[in-house]
């Protein structure tokens, strides 16, 4: 991923001298290039690239895999100690073990201006991620700007003008992320994490009570009424039509039910409707053509769900998540994996060696219920994270991650990736990308943004 | 500098407070609790004064014995009037207080409150050490940390600026100590006029400059541009090729450092040198034969502490007679070597408990120490770790008052391994400034961490909107977000 790919080994030097590499011919070899669509789960990233007089060629059946090239072809160019750029000639055949690699970030728990998003869907793309989660709206704040209910950030967002994103910055970010090969499902997080949604939108929540009366307080959306569903309905007609992606992230998790408990409405319609357990209250009920990812609690609280649903597994330590993976697969469905790389999680050290180490497909299981994971995220939760320590907090710890879901399975090596990434990650501060370093070393350019 | 106003002390209690607090909040409580590190004695009112960014000005009085042509002042006063009032950018401890009570309100326009301030600081050495051998940090960022150092009252900036990984430090009398110590010999070195620029930057804002050239340990970067200081390592009769500390046992080695700290203290005017003296690995001194000769011919057996001891005693000699004042880590005293009575011990090492009793043990000695142990902020954790460097207790040890009063003051370390320009001011500020609070302030003032929870995350916003990358406490949002990557 970061300098080793799927080589085939040292082509033949055809030349008697220094002869200077003037082009890089792209061929686009399928008839439909896909050059104007969206990026999918499905699209085909593969390349194959020839460094090679009297031109390099880059082959790849779609763009996509002409981007992944392109970026690799940069990382091959090296410079002598006059600032000559100079490469090598190679041969490289490249595609992705996983084809969903996603990075989630959180723009709730704190606000992030649009620069710092596009600044990170640039080095995602560097690391050849191909997601961008976009966990835009949660408890603390509701940032999204709706045009069907614009009293949801006009209310609900910690500044209605300068901490929105607008219709404009959403098209900006979805267009961006495009022509770098990266797509973006927003997740819209329900029935818990909605406390900034009652703002602007009354008797959405449920009314917490203490005893038998309302105790002031509000719990998850309330799954009772019909005005929920209506407006359920409706925000995400809206955010189907918005977010081009084929799939939504609905969310799902950490659902408090003492907040139902306590609602005696509540208590009453599962009564009336004689139902068994409480848990039949989260159907989610949307009327939008997407695929859903959900987070795993869903799945562990026996939700019905739709066959092509992904669950996204975050809980637990090492032995509990692999286990989560083998009952989520065993099951039939697609699965994602996030939980031993939730990047927020700091520590003391090189902490990137864990994140290198973790494998999706790590669980017992078979090769059928193997094919079933699609890949993982990494996750920078917001809590103590905005656009003063986003950058250097993600990279390149991500890149660990970049690498194992992009490179073949036997990639083990930690300490061939410790020399790689530490070219890598001086690339990427070269850039004008703020990653912080893996150890005492140096860049030959280093950063240069106070 | 004294400003006077008057008003009701307020020290802020959560519960029963809801009613009056809410009433305040609409006059506008933009009093002195939106200030840090809390001041020693204040009144403060709602009786709010506007502020003219076209009339405003800080003049000298009378009576003041500066006048105009005091360059710290006359720097200062331009460098505050872009502070206060941001919109109007162009470009000393009193104007920042008052910097930091002059808030906007919706529309833009300025104000102060009417308040009266007395303040000084708990503890005269108040430092953050940063480490420009295990990464290079640019001169920018330097001074850029010098400008955070001023917001919060930090007077001292320990620069810790050789060790093992790299010697980015020209030296002028041994030049190749950097052409082939640094990481590279033009791009990540500290020149002459690098250095001099960094020492008057803090000076106008009265910031000390403390430099440390740690030896006999961590001195490996030295080796590559002097044969000969370090000692050869052998394994049996022969060198291995590899070498350890300062070699203590040739003459050469000390005629070399007295040249070296001759040259280091000209450049630097501080009247205090901090020599190191920490981590010193004895297996290589042990394996070599020159230095176990050396051993028995002056009676330390195989105590390699009292060669340690001898080297040490040997370069405080050549720092004195330079007319500084010695700082060094507390291994120095832990190895019991005969060191001047006033030179300064600096703890690092252990928990509460182990740095308590060290506390102790060396001012009951007599000498003065620095407190660094709980403050090593290069040590970062997931969550509000500020809670626990606000919550240390400095002078909390058993010792008779003397001896307390040896504590003149404490450091926060942001060593290198993993930290450089990409991550150096998230990473210190604001948690450097909880330290900077404990420093300064009373200690009886500022015993709630819940009542410094607001302030400080009100001051975090400030340093964002003064340009300094400070990481949040917790979920919030600032006005004026940071805008950059």
């Amino acid at each position: 991923m970061f300098g080793s790919t799927k080589k085939l080994g040292l082509s033949k030097s055809r030349r008697t001298g220094p002869s200077e590499l003037t082009e890089l011919q792209v061929w686009i070899t399928s008839p439909d290039s896909e050059c104007d669509d969206y990026p999918s789960v499905t699209s085909d990233e593969s390349y194959e690239l020839s460094v090679d007089l009297p031109f390099a060629v880059l082959k790849a059946p779609k763009v996509w895999g002409a981007l992944h090239g392109l970026e690799t072809f940069s990382q091959l160019l090296y410079e002598d100690e006059y600032g000559a750029k100079s490469v090598n000639a190679t041969t490289i055949s490249d595609f992705p073990r996983f084809a969903h690699r996603g990075i989630l970030l959180d723009s709730s728990r704190h606000f992030l201006p649009i620069k710092v998003i596009l600044a990170n869907l640039e080095t995602m793309a560097m690391n050849k991620f191909n997601v961008f989660h976009w966990h835009i709206v949660d408890d603390q704040s509701f940032p999204y700007l709706s045009r069907t209910f614009p009293q949801l950030s006009q209310q609900g967002a910690y500044h209605p003008y300068t901490h929105v994103y607008t219709p404009a910055d959403v098209k900006m970010v979805i267009e961006f992320a495009r022509l770098r090969g990266i797509r973006v499902i927003p997740e819209f997080d329900t029935p818990g994490h909605t406390q900034s949604w009652g703002k602007g939108q009354k008797d959405l929540l449920t009314p917490c009570y203490s005893g038998s009366k309302p105790s002031g307080t509000f719990g998850p959306i309330n799954p009772i009424l019909n005005t929920t569903y209506d407006f359920m309905n409706q925000f995400f007609k809206e955010i189907s039509t918005v977010f081009p992606d084929a799939y939504v992230h609905l969310g799902g998790d950490e659902v408090d039910f003492t907040c139902w408990r306590s609602n005696p409405d509540i208590q009453q319609f599962m009564e009336q409707h004689r139902f068994q357990t409480r848990l039949q209250l989260l159907d989610i009920v949307t009327t939008t053509n997407k695929g859903y990812m959900i987070w795993q609690e869903v799945f562990d609280n026996g939700v019905k769900l739709k066959p092509d649903t992904l669950i996204h597994v975050w809980k637990g330590n090492q032995e509990q998540y692999q286990n989560e993976m083998a009952n989520v697969t065993s099951s039939g469905y697609q699965t994602l994996l996030s939980t031993p790389w939730y990047l927020n999680r700091i520590s003391y050290g090189q902490d990137w060696h864990g994140y290198y180490k973790a494998d999706p497909q790590d669980f017992k299981g078979t090769e059928e219920q193997k094919k079933l994971v699609i890949g993982g995220e990494a996750c920078l939760w917001g809590e103590y994270v905005d656009a003063t320590n986003l950058t250097p907090r993600l990279w390149p710890r991500a890149s660990a991650v970049a690498e194992r879901l992009w490179s073949a399975k036997d990639v083990t090596d930690i300490n061939d990736a410790f020399n790689r990434l530490s070219m890598h990650r001086c690339r990427m501060v070269e850039r004008g990308i703020p990653a912080e370093p893996l150890f005492s070393s140096y860049c030959p350019r280093e950063y240069k943004g106070i | 500098m004294n400003i006077m106003f008057a008003v009701s002390s307020g020290r802020y209690t959560r519960a029963n407070f809801i009613l009056p607090l809410l009433i305040i909040i609409q006059l506008g409580l933009h009093t002195v609790e939106g200030v840090w590190p809390l001041p020693q004695a204040f009144t403060s009112s709602t009786e709010r004064y506007p502020l003219n960014p076209q009339a405003f000005y800080f003049g000298y009085g009378k009576q003041s014995a500066a006048q105009q042509g005091c360059s710290v002042l006359d720097t200062a006063f331009k460098r505050y009037f872009s502070l206060i009032f941001p919109d109007y950018s162009s470009g000393s401890t009193g104007l920042e207080t008052f910097s930091q009570m002059v808030y906007q309100d919706d529309f833009g326009s300025y104000f102060v409150n009417k308040t009266e301030i007395e303040d000084f600081p708990r503890f005269q050495f108040r430092g953050i050490l940063l480490d420009t051998s295990r990464h290079y940090l640019p001169v920018q960022a330097i001074l850029k940390t010098l400008d955070a150092m001023a917001y919060s009252k930090f007077n001292v900036f320990h620069w810790h600026i050789v060790d093992d990984p790299s010697f980015p430090y020209q030296s002028s009398t041994f030049p190749d100590l950097s052409s082939k110590g640094a990481f590279h010999p033009m791009t990540h070195i500290y020149t002459q006029s690098d250095v001099r620029r960094v020492i008057s930057y803090a000076r106008l804002q009265g910031i000390r400059v403390l430099p440390e050239f740690d030896s006999p340990g961590h001195t490996k970067s030295w080796g590559k541009g002097q044969s000969d200081l370090l000692t050869p390592c052998y394994r049996g009769s022969t060198p291995s090729g590899t070498f350890g500390p300062v070699n203590p046992v040739l003459p050469s080695t000390y005629q070399f450092m007295e040249k070296l700290f001759k040259e280091v203290s000209s450049v630097f005017p501080d009247s205090y040198i901090h020599l190191g003296g920490d981590e010193v690995n004895f297996s290589c001194w042990k394996s070599n034969p020159d230095v176990r000769a050396f051993m028995q011919k002056m009676g330390f057996g195989a105590d390699f502490t009292k060669l340690e001891a001898f080297y040490i005693e040997n370069i405080v000699n050549i720092t004195s007679a330079l007319n500084k004042t010695s700082i060094v880590w507390q291994d120095v005293f832990d190895y019991h070597e005969k060191i001047p009575e006033d030179t300064v011990l600096h703890i690092w090492k252990g928990l509460p408990e182990v740095y308590q009793t060290e506390l102790s043990r060396i001012t009951k000695a007599g000498k003065r120490v620095l407190l660094a142990a709980p403050w090593y902020i290069n040590h970062i954790s997931y969550g509000q770790d500020w809670r626990n460097y606000y919550t240390v207790q400095p002078q909390n040890f058993s010792g008779t008052e003397e001896q307390k009063k040896l504590v003149i003051g404490g450091e926060v370390c942001m060593w290198g391994e993993y930290v450089d320009a990409t991550n150096l001011n998230p990473r210190l500020w604001p948690r450097a400034s909880a330290a900077a609070e404990r420093l300064w302030s009373d200690e009886k003032q500022t015993s709630s961490v819940d009542s410094a929870f607001p302030r400080l995350q009100d001051f975090r916003c400030k340093l964002v909107r003064r340009g300094i990358q400070a990481e949040p406490l917790y979920v919030g949002h600032c006005k004026h977000e940071y805008q950059g990557v």
